[in-house]
């Protein structure tokens, strides 16, 4: 027996260096994970880039499947959902998990975005990683609204009015450049038509890319960590940093576990609350899209509401499509913005502190604004936290520079 | 044999030295011949890409669906509104009563643009009441904000957006108001008036829809 166990081993380590002499197999294996060294001190906020990848990989596979029964033609598309939901064999878990998987992503690309600003990932020498996560963003922002229009409903065709409509308020341009996206006078075939080959094809096909891109420039610098110290400027003899452990098996192995929780969660949406009271798929959305009739209340998915209400706060048209798109893209200047040497929260001062916790509350309460009914009182509530919201971005060169951030140590805090 | 490979070796080894040696290099030729590549190659890709945008313009029959629509108004009673489609965009058409004209008459404060001067419409419908008869509007049931269709709300509803309201369109998207001859209110977000249509009556009770030459 230990004989046919040896040859089967020795069979595969033959097969293993056939490969490694045409293809560079072993070298990206330790590169990327069995010698890719990791700070030790990831905590649970170090999940969420896993998470991400999980949920990538959940999207694509269930959309692959749904794209073998839905039609993308305005005539079609509200009923071939209702067919998937309703007489595919296990079409409405292939659905629902498509769907709440939309919701999951940006829960776990939100708090993946959070964990940046908490240790200052964003900064030197990672702004790269932090420029290609941002790209990342906004692609899917983009994913997710092309994904938005196809099951055609009336959220689905008023939301896609509106969107296209904000390019529309830009000047000179703006009539064609919305001309042609829709490809029509208003929403229609034509437009649930092209968005489809964009949701399933283009914007994944970025996705993929800007992953691979993410992960390289992460993997050049290396991971940062809750104390956000530099464990690269402290190697051992073999020149292994000793504050690093390697990624394969210490993080694959806690990721795996992570992910068991995760996905716990995410199927207990799945079966139990697909829906989410109307905030993973919204109530106006089971009615087909009708053209003539705008729904009573309308508003975005919750992903996108915190840039509407910011939208809505602008009493000018162009004003409040130039104010939302700043706080998409204002992101992108983080590492640029931040002047202070100290990356980890944990080592800096109250200025940035109390700036960061303003921000979420007023990221929250923009997100929650969002979804309300237009009132006097609670525009000028946009208002105000919307200020709030670009003066986080806006002083952070003022609060950071003469922040009284506290030394930071050598190692690892255990 | 052996002087002929002599021959070839040597000549290889002057050919490798000329390639090696970056001092015979014509570097003014070599920088030319990289940027008239360049700048060949980059027309050429841009030229590749009109297609590509070009293709998602909208089509010839996306265009020929923009016909004129004809619309039967003879069923339509005072205060009334009917909706039709047109190029795909709601048309509303209400019949206005008296008390309705009157009281677009006395909002011309309160709306931004009472002349439509920066509104869009024909020339016909260029007036107070921005109509062909004053009776009937003809409109775009289409908010110049962001493209939702406002909602119909009369003089004495429940669900008036402001107080002294006195009746017109409300827009649920973002809270835009205009008045039964579809002109904004101040302090909204949409910008101009409500679009009117190119439209004829072809007989007192027919209206056309998206064509208003006068020729037979």
């Amino acid at each position: 027996m230990a004989n046919i166990e040896k040859n089967i081993i020795n069979g595969l380590t033959d097969l293993r260096d056939w490969v490694d002499d045409r293809f560079p197999l072993m070298q990206n294996w330790n590169e990327h994970l069995a010698k890719y060294y990791a700070p030790k001190n990831f905590n649970i906020w170090y999940y969420f880039g896993a998470f991400a990848i999980l949920v990538f990989a959940i999207q694509i596979l269930t959309g692959i499947w749904l794209t073998m029964n839905y039609k993308p033609s305005a005539e079609d598309a509200f009923a071939s959902v209702e067919y998937i939901m309703r007489d595919v064999s296990w079409g409405w878990l292939i659905r629902y998990m498509h769907s709440t998987g939309a919701s999951a992503f940006f829960i776990v690309i939100y708090l993946h975005m959070f964990r940046a600003l908490l240790y200052g990932s964003y900064k030197k020498p990672r702004e790269l990683l932090w420029l290609s996560g941002m790209g990342l963003y906004l692609v899917l922002m983009g994913e997710a609204f092309f994904g938005y229009l196809l099951p055609w409903g009336q959220m689905s065709y008023w939301g896609a009015q509106v969107i296209i409509s904000l390019f529309g308020a830009l000047p000179i341009i703006g009539d064609e450049l919305s001309l042609w996206i829709r490809g029509d006078f208003v929403v229609s075939d034509v437009t649930l038509n092209r968005f489809f080959s964009l949701h399933v094809i283009a914007f994944p096909l970025l996705i993929f890319g800007l992953i691979g891109a993410h992960i390289l420039a992460l993997h050049e610098v290396g991971s940062n960590n809750p104390d956000g110290i530099d464990i690269k400027k402290n190697k051992n003899s073999e020149g292994i940093p000793v504050d690093g452990i390697p990624f394969h098996p210490y993080y694959t192995v806690k990721d795996i576990f992570g992910a068991t929780v995760f996905l716990f969660f995410f199927f207990g949406v799945v079966f139990f609350m697909p829906e989410m009271n109307g905030y993973f798929l919204e109530h106006a959305n089971f009615i087909p899209a009708d053209p003539l009739k705008t729904p009573e209340h309308i508003a975005p998915v919750w992903y996108f509401t915190p840039f509407y209400a910011i939208l809505r706060a602008v009493p000018d048209q162009l004003g409040g499509v130039i104010a939302m798109g700043l706080a998409t893209n204002i992101f992108l200047l983080l590492p640029w913005l931040d002047r202070s040497p100290v990356r980890s929260s944990r080592y800096r001062g109250w200025n940035f502190r109390c700036a960061l916790t303003l921000f979420i509350v007023s990221f929250l309460v923009l997100g929650w604004l969002g979804m309300q009914p237009v009132t006097p009182l609670f525009t000028w509530m946009a208002r105000f936290f919307s200020l709030v919201y670009f003066a986080f971005f806006l002083l952070m060169p003022f609060y950071t520079a003469i922040d009284n951030d506290k030394p930071v140590p050598h190692r690892v805090r255990n | 044999m052996v002087c002929v490979f002599n021959y070839a070796d040597n000549h290889l080894s002057d050919m490798q030295g000329e390639i090696m040696n970056e001092s015979n290099v014509d570097k003014g030729r070599r920088r030319f011949l990289t940027a008239a590549a360049t700048v060949v190659g980059g027309a050429g890709a841009a030229a590749g890409a009109v297609p590509f945008i070009a293709t998602m313009t909208p089509s010839e029959k996306t265009k020929a669906i923009g016909a004129p629509v004809e619309v039967d108004i003879s069923e339509l009673k005072p205060g009334e509104r009917m909706i039709k489609k047109w190029q795909g965009k709601p048309v509303w058409i209400l019949r206005r009563t008296k008390e309705m004209l009157d009281d677009i008459a006395s909002q011309n404060e309160a709306v931004s643009d009472p002349e439509s001067q920066s509104s869009s419409q024909p020339e016909y419908a260029a007036n107070e009441f921005r109509a062909r008869e004053d009776e009937y509007l003809v409109v775009i049931g289409i908010c110049t904000h962001l493209g939702c269709s406002p909602s119909f709300v009369l003089k004495d509803g429940d669900n008036s957006p402001v107080v002294d309201w006195k009746g017109g369109f409300f827009c649920p998207c973002h809270g835009s108001r205009f008045d039964l001859a579809g002109r904004v209110f101040k302090g909204v977000p949409a910008p101009t008036n409500l679009v009117i249509p190119p439209y004829k009556f072809i007989t007192p009770s027919q209206l056309l829809i998206g064509d208003d030459s006068e020729a037979a």
